[in-house]
Protein backbone atom coordinates (compact mmCIF):
# COMPACT_ATOMS: atom_id res chain seq x y z
CA UNK A 1 0.00 0.00 0.00
CA UNK A 2 1.33 3.43 -1.13
CA UNK A 3 1.32 5.86 1.81
CA UNK A 4 2.26 10.00 1.78
CA UNK A 5 5.18 9.37 3.67
CA UNK A 6 6.39 6.72 1.13
CA UNK A 7 5.58 9.06 -1.56
CA UNK A 8 7.25 11.93 0.30
CA UNK A 9 10.17 9.95 1.03
CA UNK A 10 10.59 8.80 -2.56
CA UNK A 11 9.87 12.45 -4.12
CA UNK A 12 12.54 13.87 -1.83
CA UNK A 13 15.01 11.34 -2.89
CA UNK A 14 14.11 12.48 -6.72
CA UNK A 15 14.07 16.32 -5.77
CA UNK A 16 18.20 15.52 -4.49
CA UNK A 17 19.01 13.82 -7.01
CA UNK A 18 19.64 10.55 -5.58
CA UNK A 19 18.81 7.39 -7.62
CA UNK A 20 15.74 4.75 -6.69
CA UNK A 21 17.52 1.45 -6.78
CA UNK A 22 15.00 -1.80 -7.19
CA UNK A 23 14.21 -2.96 -3.62
CA UNK A 24 13.80 0.78 -2.77
CA UNK A 25 9.90 1.51 -2.36
CA UNK A 26 8.40 3.26 -5.59
CA UNK A 27 5.11 4.16 -6.30
CA UNK A 28 3.16 1.27 -8.60
CA UNK A 29 2.97 3.80 -11.39
CA UNK A 30 7.06 4.73 -11.72
CA UNK A 31 7.25 1.16 -11.39
CA UNK A 32 5.05 0.31 -14.93
CA UNK A 33 6.04 3.63 -16.44
CA UNK A 34 9.30 2.27 -15.95
CA UNK A 35 8.91 -1.07 -17.28
CA UNK A 36 7.29 0.17 -19.99
CA UNK A 37 9.63 2.46 -21.15
CA UNK A 38 12.53 0.49 -20.65
CA UNK A 39 10.84 -2.78 -22.32
CA UNK A 40 10.20 -0.05 -25.50
CA UNK A 41 14.05 1.19 -25.18
CA UNK A 42 15.32 -2.71 -25.25
CA UNK A 43 12.82 -4.01 -28.06
CA UNK A 44 14.27 -1.17 -30.02
CA UNK A 45 17.79 -2.20 -29.51
CA UNK A 46 16.71 -5.75 -30.68
CA UNK A 47 14.50 -4.77 -33.61
CA UNK A 48 17.18 -1.86 -34.55
CA UNK A 49 19.64 -4.97 -35.60
CA UNK A 50 17.36 -5.81 -38.51
CA UNK A 51 17.45 -3.10 -41.24
CA UNK A 52 21.18 -3.02 -40.34
CA UNK A 53 21.58 -6.43 -41.00
CA UNK A 54 19.70 -6.39 -44.03
CA UNK A 55 23.28 -4.91 -45.47
CA UNK A 56 26.08 -7.04 -43.43
CA UNK A 57 26.31 -9.18 -46.75
CA UNK A 58 26.28 -6.47 -49.13
CA UNK A 59 28.85 -4.66 -47.27
CA UNK A 60 31.35 -2.77 -50.25
CA UNK A 61 34.81 -3.95 -48.27
CA UNK A 62 35.79 -6.04 -45.65
CA UNK A 63 36.45 -2.81 -43.03
CA UNK A 64 32.97 -1.94 -43.23
CA UNK A 65 31.62 -5.47 -43.21
CA UNK A 66 33.10 -6.23 -39.50
CA UNK A 67 32.57 -2.65 -38.34
CA UNK A 68 28.85 -3.12 -39.08
CA UNK A 69 28.93 -6.43 -37.65
CA UNK A 70 30.77 -5.49 -34.68
CA UNK A 71 27.84 -2.16 -34.78
CA UNK A 72 24.94 -5.14 -34.72
CA UNK A 73 26.73 -7.03 -32.18
CA UNK A 74 26.34 -3.86 -29.89
CA UNK A 75 22.84 -3.50 -30.94
CA UNK A 76 22.05 -6.88 -29.31
CA UNK A 77 24.72 -5.89 -25.94
CA UNK A 78 22.23 -3.05 -25.97
CA UNK A 79 19.22 -4.90 -25.56
CA UNK A 80 20.41 -7.29 -23.07
CA UNK A 81 21.76 -4.57 -20.75
CA UNK A 82 18.25 -2.74 -20.87
CA UNK A 83 15.99 -5.88 -20.41
CA UNK A 84 18.88 -7.03 -17.40
CA UNK A 85 17.92 -4.02 -15.54
CA UNK A 86 13.97 -3.81 -16.35
CA UNK A 87 13.63 -7.45 -14.82
CA UNK A 88 14.74 -5.81 -11.89
CA UNK A 89 11.14 -3.87 -11.52
CA UNK A 90 10.16 -7.50 -11.06
CA UNK A 91 9.12 -8.48 -14.66
CA UNK A 92 10.32 -11.42 -16.55
CA UNK A 93 12.41 -10.92 -19.89
CA UNK A 94 10.68 -13.60 -21.43
CA UNK A 95 7.07 -12.13 -20.84
CA UNK A 96 8.92 -8.85 -22.08
CA UNK A 97 9.55 -10.54 -25.38
CA UNK A 98 6.54 -12.06 -25.59
CA UNK A 99 5.06 -8.88 -25.38
CA UNK A 100 6.81 -8.12 -28.40
CA UNK A 101 6.35 -10.97 -30.40
CA UNK A 102 2.87 -11.16 -29.85
CA UNK A 103 3.03 -7.36 -31.70
CA UNK A 104 1.66 -6.22 -28.21
CA UNK A 105 4.48 -3.82 -27.14
CA UNK A 106 5.96 -0.84 -29.22
CA UNK A 107 9.40 0.09 -30.27
CA UNK A 108 11.21 2.50 -32.15
CA UNK A 109 8.79 3.50 -34.95
CA UNK A 110 12.35 4.41 -36.86
CA UNK A 111 13.23 0.86 -37.65
CA UNK A 112 9.76 0.20 -39.68
CA UNK A 113 11.91 1.94 -42.58
CA UNK A 114 13.38 -0.22 -44.94
CA UNK A 115 17.09 0.45 -45.65
CA UNK A 116 17.50 0.38 -49.08
CA UNK A 117 20.92 1.17 -50.33
CA UNK A 118 24.06 1.02 -48.90
CA UNK A 119 24.15 5.02 -48.63
CA UNK A 120 21.27 4.33 -45.66
CA UNK A 121 23.77 2.07 -43.39
CA UNK A 122 25.93 5.25 -42.99
CA UNK A 123 22.96 7.51 -42.56
CA UNK A 124 21.43 5.66 -39.52
CA UNK A 125 25.05 5.52 -38.14
CA UNK A 126 24.54 9.53 -38.38
CA UNK A 127 21.53 10.36 -38.06
CA UNK A 128 19.59 7.49 -36.23
CA UNK A 129 22.13 6.61 -33.69
CA UNK A 130 23.08 10.69 -33.74
CA UNK A 131 19.44 11.00 -32.41
CA UNK A 132 19.23 8.16 -30.08
CA UNK A 133 22.67 9.49 -28.18
CA UNK A 134 20.93 12.71 -27.97
CA UNK A 135 18.45 10.68 -25.81
CA UNK A 136 20.22 8.24 -24.52
CA UNK A 137 22.78 11.12 -22.67
CA UNK A 138 19.70 12.39 -21.22
CA UNK A 139 18.74 8.71 -19.71
CA UNK A 140 21.98 8.04 -18.54
CA UNK A 141 20.70 11.13 -15.80
CA UNK A 142 17.42 8.92 -15.09
CA UNK A 143 16.23 8.48 -11.65
CA UNK A 144 16.72 4.61 -12.08
CA UNK A 145 19.81 3.84 -11.04
CA UNK A 146 20.13 0.72 -13.04
CA UNK A 147 18.44 2.25 -16.09
CA UNK A 148 20.66 5.55 -15.47
CA UNK A 149 23.45 2.68 -15.38
CA UNK A 150 22.85 0.79 -18.23
CA UNK A 151 22.44 4.20 -20.30
CA UNK A 152 25.95 5.42 -19.29
CA UNK A 153 27.44 1.65 -20.54
CA UNK A 154 25.55 2.46 -24.13
CA UNK A 155 26.14 6.04 -24.62
CA UNK A 156 30.59 4.95 -24.18
CA UNK A 157 29.68 2.39 -27.09
CA UNK A 158 27.10 4.41 -28.86
CA UNK A 159 29.95 7.41 -30.19
CA UNK A 160 31.79 3.98 -32.24
CA UNK A 161 28.45 3.68 -34.09
CA UNK A 162 27.47 7.15 -35.24
CA UNK A 163 31.30 7.76 -36.62
CA UNK A 164 31.69 4.97 -38.29
CA UNK A 165 28.47 6.17 -39.89
CA UNK A 166 29.12 9.91 -40.69
CA UNK A 167 32.38 8.19 -42.38
CA UNK A 168 30.46 6.11 -44.96
CA UNK A 169 28.48 9.13 -45.18
CA UNK A 170 31.72 11.18 -45.96
CA UNK A 171 33.22 8.72 -48.22
CA UNK A 172 29.94 8.47 -50.75
CA UNK A 173 29.80 12.64 -50.41
CA UNK A 174 32.74 13.27 -51.78
CA UNK A 175 32.67 10.05 -53.82
CA UNK A 176 31.30 9.64 -57.91
CA UNK A 177 28.10 11.56 -58.66
CA UNK A 178 26.12 8.33 -58.71
CA UNK A 179 27.72 7.80 -55.18
CA UNK A 180 26.72 11.78 -54.22
CA UNK A 181 23.30 10.87 -54.98
CA UNK A 182 22.77 7.64 -53.32
CA UNK A 183 23.72 9.21 -50.28
CA UNK A 184 21.69 12.31 -50.95
CA UNK A 185 18.68 10.30 -51.32
CA UNK A 186 19.41 8.35 -48.08
CA UNK A 187 19.27 11.84 -46.25
CA UNK A 188 16.16 12.39 -47.60
CA UNK A 189 14.57 9.67 -46.86
CA UNK A 190 15.92 9.45 -43.14
CA UNK A 191 15.85 12.95 -42.00
CA UNK A 192 12.14 13.09 -41.25
CA UNK A 193 11.89 9.93 -39.67
CA UNK A 194 15.00 10.83 -37.45
CA UNK A 195 13.19 13.81 -36.02
CA UNK A 196 10.01 11.61 -35.17
CA UNK A 197 12.19 9.45 -33.09
CA UNK A 198 12.15 12.39 -30.00
CA UNK A 199 8.49 11.86 -29.96
CA UNK A 200 5.35 13.57 -30.40
CA UNK A 201 5.07 17.63 -29.65
CA UNK A 202 5.53 18.45 -25.82
CA UNK A 203 1.97 19.37 -25.27
CA UNK A 204 0.82 16.16 -27.10
CA UNK A 205 3.21 13.71 -24.97
CA UNK A 206 0.97 11.90 -22.95
CA UNK A 207 3.70 10.48 -20.45
CA UNK A 208 6.82 13.28 -20.82
CA UNK A 209 5.33 15.13 -17.90
CA UNK A 210 5.06 12.52 -15.36
CA UNK A 211 8.56 11.14 -16.74
CA UNK A 212 10.28 14.62 -16.07
CA UNK A 213 8.24 14.73 -12.78
CA UNK A 214 9.87 11.64 -11.43
CA UNK A 215 13.34 12.29 -12.76
CA UNK A 216 13.39 9.53 -15.38
CA UNK A 217 13.88 12.11 -18.51
CA UNK A 218 15.26 15.24 -17.83
CA UNK A 219 14.40 17.29 -20.90
CA UNK A 220 11.45 17.49 -23.13
CA UNK A 221 10.63 15.94 -26.21
CA UNK A 222 11.32 19.46 -28.17
CA UNK A 223 14.17 20.29 -26.32
CA UNK A 224 15.58 17.39 -27.54
CA UNK A 225 15.07 17.55 -31.04
CA UNK A 226 16.34 21.08 -31.40
CA UNK A 227 19.39 20.42 -29.58
CA UNK A 228 19.72 17.34 -32.50
CA UNK A 229 18.99 19.83 -35.72
CA UNK A 230 21.18 22.48 -34.25
CA UNK A 231 24.33 19.60 -33.54
CA UNK A 232 23.58 17.45 -37.20
CA UNK A 233 23.05 20.98 -39.85
CA UNK A 234 26.84 21.80 -39.82
CA UNK A 235 27.91 18.23 -39.76
CA UNK A 236 25.64 18.23 -43.10
CA UNK A 237 26.84 21.46 -44.24
CA UNK A 238 30.54 20.00 -43.63
CA UNK A 239 30.00 17.40 -46.12
CA UNK A 240 28.17 19.74 -48.44
CA UNK A 241 24.55 17.74 -48.03
CA UNK A 242 21.00 19.06 -48.18
CA UNK A 243 18.39 18.92 -45.16
CA UNK A 244 15.36 18.23 -46.89
CA UNK A 245 13.65 21.00 -44.97
CA UNK A 246 13.07 24.11 -47.08
CA UNK A 247 12.11 26.15 -44.07
CA UNK A 248 15.28 25.30 -42.40
CA UNK A 249 16.67 28.68 -41.28
CA UNK A 250 19.15 29.62 -38.34
CA UNK A 251 18.11 32.32 -35.64
CA UNK A 252 20.44 34.48 -34.66
CA UNK A 253 18.69 35.53 -31.51
CA UNK A 254 18.10 32.06 -30.27
CA UNK A 255 21.03 30.20 -31.80
CA UNK A 256 18.42 27.48 -33.03
CA UNK A 257 17.97 26.45 -36.36
CA UNK A 258 14.18 26.51 -37.08
CA UNK A 259 12.93 23.86 -38.98
CA UNK A 260 9.26 22.70 -40.88
CA UNK A 261 6.64 20.54 -39.03
CA UNK A 262 6.63 17.40 -39.26
CA UNK A 263 4.31 15.12 -40.91
CA UNK A 264 2.62 13.58 -37.68
CA UNK A 265 0.23 11.78 -39.27
CA UNK A 266 3.00 9.27 -40.85
CA UNK A 267 4.25 9.15 -37.33
CA UNK A 268 1.16 7.94 -35.50
CA UNK A 269 0.53 5.61 -38.94
CA UNK A 270 4.10 3.94 -38.41
CA UNK A 271 3.22 3.64 -34.91
CA UNK A 272 0.19 1.65 -35.41
CA UNK A 273 1.42 -0.44 -37.27
CA UNK A 274 1.36 0.93 -40.63
CA UNK A 275 4.56 1.51 -41.64
CA UNK A 276 6.60 0.27 -44.27
CA UNK A 277 8.22 -2.54 -42.41
CA UNK A 278 6.02 -3.23 -39.59
CA UNK A 279 4.97 -6.61 -40.43
CA UNK A 280 8.78 -8.12 -41.76
CA UNK A 281 10.11 -6.88 -38.43
CA UNK A 282 8.20 -8.98 -36.36
CA UNK A 283 7.77 -12.11 -38.40
CA UNK A 284 11.88 -11.95 -38.66
CA UNK A 285 12.13 -11.76 -34.62
CA UNK A 286 9.62 -14.29 -34.46
CA UNK A 287 11.15 -16.52 -36.96
CA UNK A 288 14.84 -15.69 -34.89
CA UNK A 289 12.93 -16.55 -31.86
CA UNK A 290 11.50 -20.05 -32.84
CA UNK A 291 14.56 -21.05 -34.91
CA UNK A 292 16.22 -20.29 -32.28
CA UNK A 293 14.42 -22.68 -29.41
CA UNK A 294 16.04 -26.05 -30.43
CA UNK A 295 19.63 -24.24 -29.13
CA UNK A 296 17.84 -23.25 -25.61
CA UNK A 297 16.08 -26.80 -25.53
CA UNK A 298 19.66 -28.16 -25.55
CA UNK A 299 21.24 -26.04 -23.57
CA UNK A 300 18.60 -26.77 -20.92
CA UNK A 301 19.16 -30.86 -21.41
CA UNK A 302 22.97 -30.27 -21.46
CA UNK A 303 22.91 -28.76 -18.23
CA UNK A 304 20.23 -30.83 -16.81
CA UNK A 305 22.62 -34.22 -17.85
CA UNK A 306 25.83 -32.33 -15.75
CA UNK A 307 23.58 -31.55 -12.97
CA UNK A 308 22.30 -35.11 -12.35
CA UNK A 309 26.05 -36.50 -12.95
CA UNK A 310 27.11 -34.58 -10.37
CA UNK A 311 24.60 -35.48 -7.94
CA UNK A 312 24.93 -39.34 -8.73
CA UNK A 313 29.11 -39.31 -8.98
CA UNK B 1 2.84 -17.88 -26.45
CA UNK B 2 6.29 -19.10 -25.32
CA UNK B 3 5.54 -21.94 -23.04
CA UNK B 4 9.21 -22.83 -22.68
CA UNK B 5 10.45 -21.91 -19.12
CA UNK B 6 12.95 -19.28 -19.07
CA UNK B 7 16.63 -20.42 -17.66
CA UNK B 8 17.99 -18.43 -14.59
CA UNK B 9 19.44 -14.93 -14.03
CA UNK B 10 23.03 -14.84 -12.96
CA UNK B 11 24.56 -11.19 -11.52
CA UNK B 12 27.05 -10.32 -13.03
CA UNK B 13 30.56 -8.99 -11.68
CA UNK B 14 33.73 -7.86 -13.56
CA UNK B 15 37.20 -6.95 -12.49
CA UNK B 16 38.36 -3.87 -14.88
CA UNK B 17 41.84 -4.43 -14.00
CA UNK B 18 44.26 -5.72 -11.42
CA UNK B 19 44.26 -4.45 -8.54
CA UNK B 20 40.41 -3.24 -8.96
CA UNK B 21 37.79 -5.23 -6.73
CA UNK B 22 35.06 -7.16 -8.83
CA UNK B 23 32.05 -4.85 -9.15
CA UNK B 24 28.73 -5.07 -10.39
CA UNK B 25 27.70 -4.33 -14.08
CA UNK B 26 24.44 -6.12 -14.50
CA UNK B 27 22.89 -9.74 -15.37
CA UNK B 28 22.57 -12.47 -18.17
CA UNK B 29 20.17 -15.69 -17.93
CA UNK B 30 21.96 -19.10 -18.66
CA UNK B 31 21.27 -22.75 -17.87
CA UNK B 32 24.06 -23.45 -16.07
CA UNK B 33 27.29 -21.35 -14.46
CA UNK B 34 29.45 -21.89 -18.10
CA UNK B 35 26.97 -20.58 -19.93
CA UNK B 36 26.65 -17.81 -17.45
CA UNK B 37 30.31 -16.80 -17.87
CA UNK B 38 30.42 -17.35 -21.43
CA UNK B 39 27.22 -15.34 -21.97
CA UNK B 40 28.37 -12.27 -19.45
CA UNK B 41 32.04 -12.16 -21.54
CA UNK B 42 29.67 -11.55 -24.66
CA UNK B 43 27.56 -9.11 -23.09
CA UNK B 44 29.92 -7.11 -20.63
CA UNK B 45 33.05 -7.40 -22.42
CA UNK B 46 32.75 -6.60 -26.00
CA UNK B 47 36.11 -3.81 -25.81
CA UNK B 48 38.43 -5.10 -22.72
CA UNK B 49 36.25 -4.20 -19.99
CA UNK B 50 37.71 -6.51 -17.70
CA UNK B 51 40.19 -9.46 -16.78
CA UNK B 52 37.81 -11.67 -14.86
CA UNK B 53 34.54 -12.04 -14.27
CA UNK B 54 32.10 -13.63 -11.47
CA UNK B 55 28.81 -15.06 -12.10
CA UNK B 56 26.36 -15.97 -8.86
CA UNK B 57 22.95 -17.49 -9.37
CA UNK B 58 20.77 -13.95 -8.64
CA UNK B 59 18.40 -16.22 -6.13
CA UNK B 60 21.46 -17.28 -4.00
CA UNK B 61 22.54 -13.63 -3.27
CA UNK B 62 21.11 -12.47 0.12
CA UNK B 63 20.34 -8.58 0.50
CA UNK B 64 19.76 -6.07 2.50
CA UNK B 65 16.33 -4.38 2.58
CA UNK B 66 16.39 -0.59 2.09
CA UNK B 67 13.80 -0.67 5.39
CA UNK B 68 16.33 -2.54 7.61
CA UNK B 69 18.87 0.48 6.73
CA UNK B 70 18.00 2.04 10.07
CA UNK B 71 18.84 -0.29 12.33
CA UNK B 72 21.02 -2.23 10.38
CA UNK B 73 23.20 1.05 9.80
CA UNK B 74 22.83 3.07 12.62
CA UNK B 75 25.15 1.10 15.25
CA UNK B 76 27.77 2.35 13.22
CA UNK B 77 26.94 6.01 13.29
CA UNK B 78 27.49 6.63 17.08
CA UNK B 79 30.72 5.83 17.34
CA UNK B 80 32.40 8.79 16.36
CA UNK B 81 35.83 8.00 18.44
CA UNK B 82 36.36 5.27 15.39
CA UNK B 83 37.66 7.94 13.51
CA UNK B 84 41.03 10.04 13.75
CA UNK B 85 38.92 13.44 14.15
CA UNK B 86 37.77 12.44 17.51
CA UNK B 87 41.16 12.32 19.36
CA UNK B 88 43.24 15.51 20.03
CA UNK B 89 46.83 15.73 19.47
CA UNK B 90 49.18 18.78 21.00
CA UNK B 91 50.33 21.49 18.74
CA UNK B 92 53.54 21.28 16.80
CA UNK B 93 53.45 17.33 16.61
CA UNK B 94 53.16 15.97 13.29
CA UNK B 95 52.64 12.67 11.63
CA UNK B 96 50.16 11.40 14.40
Amino acid sequence: METSEQLLEFESKIAEGAKIEPKDWMPDRYRSQLIRMMSQHAHSEIVGMLPEGNWITRAPNLRRKMTLLAKVQDEAGHGLYIYSATETLGIERSELIDQLLEGKAKYSSIFNYPTLSWADIGVIGWLVDGAAIVNQTMLAKASYGPYSRAMIRICKEENFHKKQGFEIVTTLAAGTPEQKAMVQDAVNRWWWPSLMMFGPHDAESTNSSELMQWGVKRKSNDSLRQHFVNITVPQARAVDLTIPDPELEYNEETGDWKFGEIDWNEFYQVIKGNGPCNRERIAARRSAHDNGAWVREAARAYADKQLTRQTTS
Amino acid sequence: MSTESESPVWEVFLQPKSGKPHEHVGSVHAVDAEQALQNARDVYTRRGEGISIWVVQANNITASSPDDAGPLFDPGDDKIYRHPSFYTVPRGVRNV
